[in-house]
């Protein structure tokens, strides 16, 4: 199909963007990477009156080291991402997740805010950026706020984001010599929108796993923690972690509750041994 | 300024484009309907089957999820540009050589993902030629006479090198 008509506009900074989204209100859609947007106005899911473009705003695509954390700009590509040096060596998990989103012509236009900012429920940047507790900016017409990922995700498709606001960067801490991460997905086809994912961190600690985080994905509205399973593996046991599972998916196209629940306990495994082997 | 038409101005295939379009246009609609470039086919428009693969400044993009608006001022890539100057010529000759097209549907998009992967250099493993082309579907043959190709081309050009 295609979509309906629209208008277009190009805001070229920051502050036109968001006077633009407070003037047009809920008749309005930022217009990022697409991937996502586009593939929903094809498809009249969506019918905006105005789609604001923001790719031309200048200084929001930047990935910097900053003091511990590591900061990701909305309008940062996957692409980009993929292959950025600062992202490899102190962002493990974030460049671990990278080759599972999409295909390359999807990851070359595709925008690491978009994908948290959309908020798929099966998508791997919201999850990787809970597991690593990261937090998230946020540019409005009452000024600048932070949110932690922990309160950002609130439901199917839905975050902390009020209707005229913008992520403008993530924040994710910096790794050290004691960060753990793993992460797994499986998908029908390399690319596509995971059955169930799995992006963990975790820190060690002497023989042991400390602040461990289980992030699932595909397993229900939002990217969910695991917290009896985290408690489970803090003690060393991945057999007793995977009897703690604590997800509640639900059937849906691609498998039944069951099977994403089993496939759950699968990845969990795998992440798990990647936790441990991985400690010195 | 926001409205429904826009002008644009832009570079297909090596030529000054100029047209006034819809803002809601898809790329690859613009490329078929007002340039008449029909090597770029529409199969979801959803992103999934890769058919509509072009390049927009160098890097392979889905014609379906950008709009033609969004191409002000970019440079435009389709399968009639890179066949018309040679850049994949081995590579049509050897999908042709290994039976890696039936229907042909899937093969412009097929083409310039295989491009993209090989201009990089080097030989890629059969595994990392099905990564880079895991976004285009084939639904004539099965994949292997594809990776046959592809493959067959990274060592022609590494040894040509």
């Amino acid at each position: 199909m295609k979509p309906a008509p629209f208008a277009y506009t190009r805001a070229r900074t920051l502050k036109e963007a968001v006077t633009l989204l407070a003037k047009h209100k809920d008749d309005a859609r930022l217009l990022a990477g697409g991937q996502s947007l586009i593939a929903t106005l094809n498809m009249r899911l969506s019918a905006p009156e105005l789609l604001i473009d923001i790719n031309g705003i200048k200084g929001l695509d930047g990935i910097a080291k900053k003091g511990k954390f590591i900061e990701i700009g909305a309008l940062a590509r996957h692409a980009k991402v993929e292959r950025s040096d600062i992202i490899a060596k102190h962002a493990p998990l974030i460049a671990l997740a990278m080759p599972h989103i999409g295909h390359p012509a999807i990851r070359n236009r595709g925008t690491f805010g978009g994908s948290i900012a959309f908020a798929d429920p099966a998508a791997e940047l919201p999850a990787c950026l809970l597991a690593l507790g990261g937090e998230i900016d946020i540019a409005g017409p009452k000024g600048k706020r932070k949110v932690k990922a922990d309160a950002f995700f609130k439901g199917l498709f839905e975050t902390a984001l009020r209707p005229q606001e913008m992520v403008t960067a993530v924040r994710v801490p910096a790794a050290d010599k004691n960060t753990r991460v793993g992460f797994a997905e499986l998908a029908r086809r390399h690319g596509d929108y995971a059955i169930v994912g799995l992006a963990a961190s975790a820190r060690a600690n002497g023989k042991g796993l400390t602040d461990i985080r289980l992030a699932f994905f595909g397993v229900g509205a939002t990217p969910v923690r695991a917290n009896k399973a985290e408690t489970a593996l803090a003690g060393g046991n991945i057999d007793a972690a995977i009897a703690a599972l604590d997800l509640e998916p639900h059937d849906d196209v691609q498998a039944t509750a069951k099977v994403k629940k089993h496939l759950a306990g699968v990845l969990l495994r795998r992440v798990a041994n990647e936790l441990m082997e991985a400690r010195q | 300024m926001s409205d429904r038409t826009l002008d644009i101005s832009l570079n297909v295939n090596g030529e000054r484009v100029r047209m006034h379009v819809d803002a809601r246009k898809t790329l690859v609609d613009f490329l078929r309907d007002d340039l008449s470039l029909t090597g770029s086919h529409v199969g979801c428009e959803h992103g999934v089957c890769g058919a509509c693969t072009v390049r927009v400044n160098g890097e392979i993009v889905r014609g379906c999820l950008m709009l033609a608006v969004q191409c002000d001022g970019a440079k435009v890539e389709t399968i009639e540009g890179l066949s018309d100057s040679g850049e994949v010529a081995d590579l049509q000759a050897a999908f042709e050589q290994r039976n890696a097209l039936q229907c042909g549907y899937c093969t412009p998009g097929m083409l310039a993902t295989a491009q993209d992967l090989l201009k990089r250099g080097g030989v890629p493993s059969r595994g990392e030629i099905r990564e880079h082309i895991s976004g285009n579907y084939c639904r004539c043959t099965g994949y292997h006479a594809i990776v046959d190709a592809v493959e067959a081309v990274a060592q022609a050009r590494a040894k040509g090198r």
